[in-house]
């Protein structure tokens, strides 16, 4: 997937403008913060649970080597086969020699990030193999040749309306209102593919050591489905995402799908485990467990080495009053909201994503429900750390930096410059104290006045109040 | 006690009131206040655009300013964060300068937070009749963890009524140099702020930075609202709203 998030500022502005997605995206106060609130009071002692889920994912990441040849030994001792790709096209090429391998026509999916991260259905698709996406937003996304614009309700953008007119038009089928009539096509449509599909491909969302397995939540069965019918299973996902017991796995599936989505737990939560028995009626003949590197191993050891105790639960753009305001497609890759605004720099590099870590106010609000404490604001912070020290910030913000710097410095001169902004500042306000307009702050004036300041400094008044 | 009136460049250059209110504050309760003359800004703005170089400077310089007070006071959260919070995280080594900055922000406090909990007040000399809603800053909220200390100072007026909006706690868009940078976004964040101001029921908002303040009271004019007051706690605590005391 191309990288667009250069163009962040003029997407944030069409979107503001778009009352349809204003509209789809004033739904996460209801469906996602309320819901997490709820869920959340609802358990004992959350913050325990925190701090247990934050040192279990911090202790994987000490020794992430170890764990993962751990989890690769039990896999493939359970028959699972572990490819470890260094990059998203080395993902595309495993799956698609896969698939030639095993004459795989036609590959139906459950949702997975990661696969969004190597754009695998084109890949797919160029090589000849069909590919169906069975998660509903997913496939509702497939259908309008759509990217994800959030990574646990990817269709969040999307109104029932327009879901109405597009199943309509590509299904050929009377159009729908009711959501159950709705979802009812989607599966009448959706079921032969299940049965006829040579390869299923899901993520993961944890990686077990000890068992060697792939724990999978998921809401829909589609992902039961996926992972089981096809005789050839493929499995995606970060190295990131080991954790050394089904224990810990447990922890983490107590706060994952509270975060997300309010749920105490999801409909589905799946360990997959090794290939079918001989003994055993169900289950693929080949499990093969693709990890990503994909620039994860070079966060270790880093100062954003924290970001890799996410668990992708989307909390923090849930409550990020920009994502909010401005929707997931701004951001321009696969991540939106603040997780993205870190991973997209890493991926695309500081260059090619410049507005990300600016595009925040450092409220805080994301790292306050983060369920592994990570410190987003302090991750964005040091992103424009590293934009500042390798020169890439605009030259007119760092003209102005070093102007104020030198005058912070000076405090005559400071003074000075003060009061001088203090009298002109005033009188340009007027009668009303305010300020409509505004020369280099059109940023500010377009939307706002500026109240005027006093017309003399504190600290002139406070000089002229106190005898010398 | 010797406290240091730190007044954040923002209040020194845009609204003197706020910093002639905390003085009020603080001497009524019998401190002795100081004002270095020499302050001039935290080092907020470098320090989020990514210098931290910048930073570290002003830092010490301000350490230097401070040095002989028991006690700073900053009438905002997130300059008092600032120093507070992120001066330690920008010295990680044990020299001289980097001791003071440490004692700097081991002794800094936000004016709410050091009326509650430092000198434990009872009382306070303003007095304000209407319905005010709190809007709760970002930094000080969550750095700070200033939560219930503005609500009880104001609970000590007793012709207030506190009138809470939806969503206190969500960010009003100002982010600092993000209000200008991403100015549209920015508004659209105001406006949320706004439209849950007007829906309290409150005739003012009052919230603990001036940079909250701004933002929020440059969207009400625009949006043609020049009823609702727009104070910063200082001034309803002290009961100065807006004037200053001299010529």
């Amino acid at each position: 997937m191309q990288v667009t998030a250069l163009r962040f500022k003029r997407k944030a502005k069409q979107n503001l403008r778009n009352a349809r997605l204003q509209s789809a995206l004033s739904k996460i106060q209801v469906r996602f913060v309320q819901a997490r609130a709820d869920a959340i009071a609802d358990l004992d002692d959350f913050e325990a649970v925190r701090q247990r889920a934050t040192a279990i994912r911090e202790g994987v990441l000490a020794n992430l080597d170890a764990w993962l040849e751990r989890f690769e030994q039990e896999a493939t001792r359970r028959g699972a086969v572990v490819h470890w790709a260094e990059t998203a096209a080395d993902v595309n090429r495993i799956v698609i020699e896969i698939a030639q391998a095993n004459q795989v026509k036609k590959a139906i999916k459950s949702k997975s990030m990661v696969s969004e991260e190597c754009a695998l259905n084109d890949a797919l698709e160029a090589a000849g193999v069909q590919v169906v996406e069975t998660d509903l937003g997913e496939y509702i996304l497939q259908l309008a040749h759509e990217a994800p614009s959030h990574i646990v309700a990817p269709v969040l953008h999307k109104t029932k309306d327009e879901v109405s007119d597009l199943f309509a038009k590509k299904h050929d089928l009377p159009r729908k209102t009711g959501i159950a009539e709705l979802c009812r096509e989607a599966r009448d449509i959706l079921r032969p593919h299940f049965v006829s599909a040579d390869m299923g491909i899901s993520g993961g969302n944890f990686l077990i050591a000890e068992t060697g397995s792939v724990l999978l939540v998921t809401n829909e069965g589609n992902g039961r489905m996926t992972t089981t019918l096809p005789r050839v299973h493929v499995a995606i996902t970060g190295i990131e995402k080991v954790v050394p017991t089904l224990e810990d796995a447990t922890t983490l599936v107590r706060i994952l799908p509270r975060s997300a989505t309010g749920q105490d737990i999801t409909n589905y939560v799946s360990v997959l485990t090794g290939v079918k028995r001989a003994d055993e009626s169900d289950g693929p003949e080949q499990f093969h467990i693709i990890l990503l590197d994909n620039g994860r191993s070079a966060m270790l050891g880093t100062e954003l080495q924290s970001m890799l105790r996410c668990i992708r639960c989307g909390a923090c753009m849930n409550h990020c009053p920009v994502y909010q305001s401005v929707g997931g497609h701004a951001y321009g890759w696969v991540y939106p909201g603040p997780m993205g605004s870190i991973l997209t720099p890493l991926y695309a590099g500081l260059a090619n994503t410049l507005p990300l870590p600016n595009a925040s106010t450092l409220c805080g609000a994301c790292a306050e429900v983060c369920p592994v404490s990570i410190p987003l604001p302090d991750l964005l912070r040091e992103l424009r750390h590293r934009q500042s020290t390798q020169d890439l910030r605009p030259w007119r913000e760092r003209l102005g930096l070093r102007v104020w710097m030198w005058l912070a410095l000076r405090p005559l001169w400071f003074a000075r410059a003060t009061a001088l902004a203090s009298r002109v500042g005033h009188r340009l306000g007027g009668a009303k104290h305010r300020l409509r307009w505004l020369p280099g702050a059109g940023g500010w004036t377009h939307g706002r006045d500026l109240p005027a300041p006093a017309g003399k400094t504190f600290r002139a008044l406070y000089r002229a109040r106190k005898p010398r | 006690m010797r406290v240091g009136l730190f007044l954040t460049c923002l209040v020194d250059l845009m609204r003197p009131s706020i910093g002639f209110a905390t003085l009020k504050l603080l001497e009524t309760a019998a401190c002795e206040v100081i004002v270095p003359e020499a302050q001039t800004c935290c080092g907020q703005p470098s320090y989020n655009a990514g210098d931290y170089a910048a930073a570290r400077e002003l830092a010490i310089k301000l350490a230097l300013e401070f040095a002989d007070c028991d006690y700073v006071v900053v009438p905002s959260g997130s300059c008092a964060s600032m120093i507070r919070v992120h001066y330690p995280s920008l010295f990680t080594d044990d020299s001289e300068p980097a001791r003071r900055v440490r004692a700097l922000a081991a002794r800094t406090y936000e004016l709410t937070d050091f009326l509650v909990n430092v000198l434990k007040l009872q009382t306070v000399p303003g007095h304000y009749q209407g319905r005010l809603s709190y809007h709760d800053s970002c930094s000080g909220l969550r750095e700070l963890g200033v939560k219930q200390q503005p609500r009880a100072l104001l609970a000590m007026l007793p012709d207030v009524e506190l009138k809470e909006m939806n969503q206190c706690e969500t960010c009003c868009g100002f982010g600092g140099t993000f209000a200008v940078k991403f100015g549209d976004i920015s508004t659209q964040m105001a406006d949320n702020k706004c439209r849950n101001i007007h829906a309290s029921g409150a005739n003012a908002v009052v919230a603990g930075d001036l940079g909250c303040l701004l933002n929020i009271e440059g969207r009400l004019r625009r949006i043609g609202d020049a009823a609702t007051r727009v104070l910063h706690i200082a001034e309803v605590l002290a009961g100065e709203q807006g004037e200053v005391p001299c010529k």
